[in-house]
């Protein structure tokens, strides 16, 4: 980001004839931007100790969290890269035993008790941050693996090798302890004594910063790359796009933050099993991402939002709410291929923009071009 | 022994050939991976449960009655959810699929309750003298029917016109259009005929492991849908083999007492392949026009 602009400045396209538009500076929108996400976070965990949230529906709230940062990662590989990959849930479970196992073996070298995690104290803070980037690491390096021979495949073959990737994960996590020997990931009967780290500031903070990381990494030269590459992948190694690094740093980078997002998910839970992570799980990260609409982020945020709480909410007719919601799926992809959003992201930015030049779109424009969303900004937090 | 634990992969890997067959039929024509075909032999093993244990009626009805059944559903599912999608995104279809897939699922546990329902036998025999061998009878007539099956269906693509039909729509779906021919009742066509597969592969699925449960489908889906994509998806040869060389990699593993690691094997088995060649074992490559 290194757009350098005056604080009011003309730009290119104004609403009236010679009129100037005026835009906000960069550090404003992000000033603006982190504004908005730390009052969401302050609220929310004013929310909570004050007691209007209750400890179910906090769980409920940190669970949404985490599928957020999933449903946004994917988006990554889906809706920018345009690749299909249906082992997301394997990283998710590299992130997830990753980090456990490293928090585990942490406190126990340093005693650290489980109360600590908790309560919170610092040396427990420090312990969690290097668990969920060593969680991330994992998952990072199992997407080197997986993606340097898949995105050699094209389109569902590259699907169906992340599906055997993440499928053979699940049966390493749920063996290796009974043939190997090792006391790693506590087999089928599942991984237990993970602290209970998770907590509403810390997942929203994970999403805020992930969101964040990927929007500039979008924004950047290396998110044009990508999306040139989705857009046409030969015109794109024409014009001197290093396509293999780019998809892979794309995959990696996906894999990363589902990785963060499964050691959230380790310390919210309790207790990992590999049955947890199979193929379902997958699917159902893949599902937020495309009722959302592919590469929008705001899209990934909502859906994964809404399919975390719904199945929460029809608990009292758990009989029929998966008949439900496969109906859901199939009526909304026939009436709206596309997506809820489309390609469409939120922009607060945009929004304030639009105010300040009086631009609002019930107002008639007789000679500005029709608004194309040149100007896509995502704030952080939605 | 050799010779049963050979026959035990002959027949597993006919099952998952026969299941292979439909997925691939269904993406050659509209290049769709139809994840609710695994769902369709669920819904025939409980035709067959219904009918005979239910009704108490003749196996022979039990399997014409199982057939006839995944032929509607899987014709019913592409008029239902796929067709009014046939030019959206094709993910957006694979979604759909997932959906067809879920709600199928869903709606047998809602229906017959989660717990599996025993099938009844099909048929007294359980051995045959074979050249002085005493072989499992339902093994023996599974390859048999796949070989059968698998011979009638080349027939229909390579003779008929309905099978030119379907190989000028999956080659070009527009050319063919302009030529004349039904593009929608060529895709039902293909529906049927796959979904049919699919349900004489129930038939033999639950002579072979006696049992119907609502998520049966996932798994035997799942790996049928790896062999259809071992063998080159798109190939009816491919297919046969990819289903019979994963039915033996899994009878293997377990044979030499390794079957924690059965599924591992079969995908790892699958990455090895298309490392290999990215398109399968008899895929076409397909060169990009720019």
């Amino acid at each position: 980001m290194s757009e350098k602009r005056p604080i009011i400045s003309t730009g290119g396209r104004g609403p009236a004839a010679g009129g100037a538009r005026r835009t906000l500076p960069m550090p404003a929108r992000y000033a603006i931007n982190a504004i908005v996400v730390l009052v969401l976070l302050v609220l929310g965990e004013l929310m909570i100790s004050g007691g209007a949230i209750n400890r179910y529906q906090s769980t409920v709230l940190e669970q949404v969290g985490i599928y957020i940062i999933l449903a946004v990662s994917l988006n990554i590989a889906t809706g920018y890269l345009g690749q299909l990959p249906l082992g997301h849930a394997g990283f998710m479970s590299m992130g997830a035993y990753g980090c456990s196992i490293f928090i585990i073996r942490m406190s126990e070298f340093l005693g650290v008790g489980a109360r600590d995690f908790v309560t919170g104290t610092p040396m427990a803070f420090l312990i969690v941050i290097g668990g969920l980037i060593v969680g991330g690491l994992c998952a990072a390096i199992a997407g080197i693996i997986i993606g340097i021979p898949a995105l050699r495949l094209k389109g569902d073959y590259l699907a169906i090798i992340t599906l055997a990737f993440a499928e053979i994960i699940r049966v390493v996590m749920l063996n290796i302890d009974d043939v190997l020997g090792f006391e790693l990931t506590g087999g089928a009967a599942g991984l237990t004594g993970i602290p209970g780290f998770s907590s509403f500031l810390l997942v929203f903070g994970c999403v805020a910063v992930v969101c964040f990381l990927i929007h500039t990494m979008m924004k950047s030269r290396h998110g044009r790359a990508i999306l040139a590459i989705r857009d046409n992948e030969i015109a794109a190694e024409a014009t001197g796009v290093n396509t293999t690094y780019y998809k892979t740093l794309a995959f990696v980078v996906s894999a990363f933050f589902a990785g963060v997002a499964g050691g959230l998910y380790a310390g919210c839970v309790g207790v990992l099993q590999p049955a947890v992570f199979g193929f379902m799980k997958s699917i159902e990260i893949l599902v937020m991402v495309v009722l959302g609409g592919m590469g929008s982020m705001l899209g990934s945020a909502i859906s994964a939002t809404v399919l975390t709480i719904l199945p929460e909410a029809l608990r009292a007719f758990s009989e029929y709410r998966m008949i439900a919601y496969a109906v859901v799926l199939i009526i909304v992809m026939i009436f709206r291929p596309q997506g809820l959003l489309g390609s469409y992201d939120f922009s607060l930015s945009r929004i304030i923009e639009r105010v300040m030049n009086r631009d609002f779109p019930w107002r008639k424009r007789n000679d500005a071009p029709a608004d194309t969303a040149e100007e896509k900004e995502v704030s952080a937090d939605v | 022994m050799f010779i049963t634990q050979v026959l035990n992969g002959l027949q597993l890997g006919s099952i998952y050939a026969l299941v292979a067959l439909g997925y691939t039929m269904v993406y050659g024509i509209i290049l769709l991976l139809n994840f609710a075909h695994g769902d369709i032999i669920m819904v025939g093993a409980y035709v067959s449960w219904l009918v005979m244990a239910q009704l108490g009626l003749p196996p022979v009805l039990a399997i014409v009655l199982s057939v006839a059944a995944c032929t509607l559903v899987g014709v019913l599912i592409d008029k239902v959810a796929y067709a009014p999608l046939r030019n959206a995104p094709r993910l957006s279809i694979l979604i759909t699929a997932i959906g067809v897939s879920y709600f199928l699922e869903n709606g047998a546990q809602l229906v017959f309750g989660a717990d599996a329902k025993v099938v009844p036998a099909y048929t007294d025999l359980t051995t045959v003298q074979v050249a002085g061998l005493t072989l499992s009878f339902p093994s023996v007539l599974t390859v048999l029917v796949t070989i059968a099956a698998t011979v009638a269906l080349t027939l229909v693509v390579q003779k008929t016109k309905l099978g030119k039909a379907m190989r000028a729509v999956s080659e070009d779906m527009g050319a063919a259009r302009l030529m004349g021919i039904n593009v929608n009742s060529t895709i039902s066509f293909t529906f049927a005929v796959g979904s049919a597969l699919a349900g004489i592969g129930a038939v033999l699925y639950a002579m072979a492991y006696t049992q119907a449960n609502p998520t049966m489908g996932m798994m035997l889906g799942t790996k049928a849908f790896v062999a259809a994509v071992l063998g080159g998806i798109g190939s009816i040869p491919g297919a046969v083999v990819g289903g019979l060389l994963v039915g033996f990699a899994e009878v293997f593993v377990n044979a030499i007492g390794l079957s924690v690691w059965k599924d591992a094997v079969v995908f790892l088995l699958l990455i090895i392949v298309l490392v290999v060649r990215p398109t399968g074992i008899f895929g076409r490559t397909m060169s990009e026009k720019v």
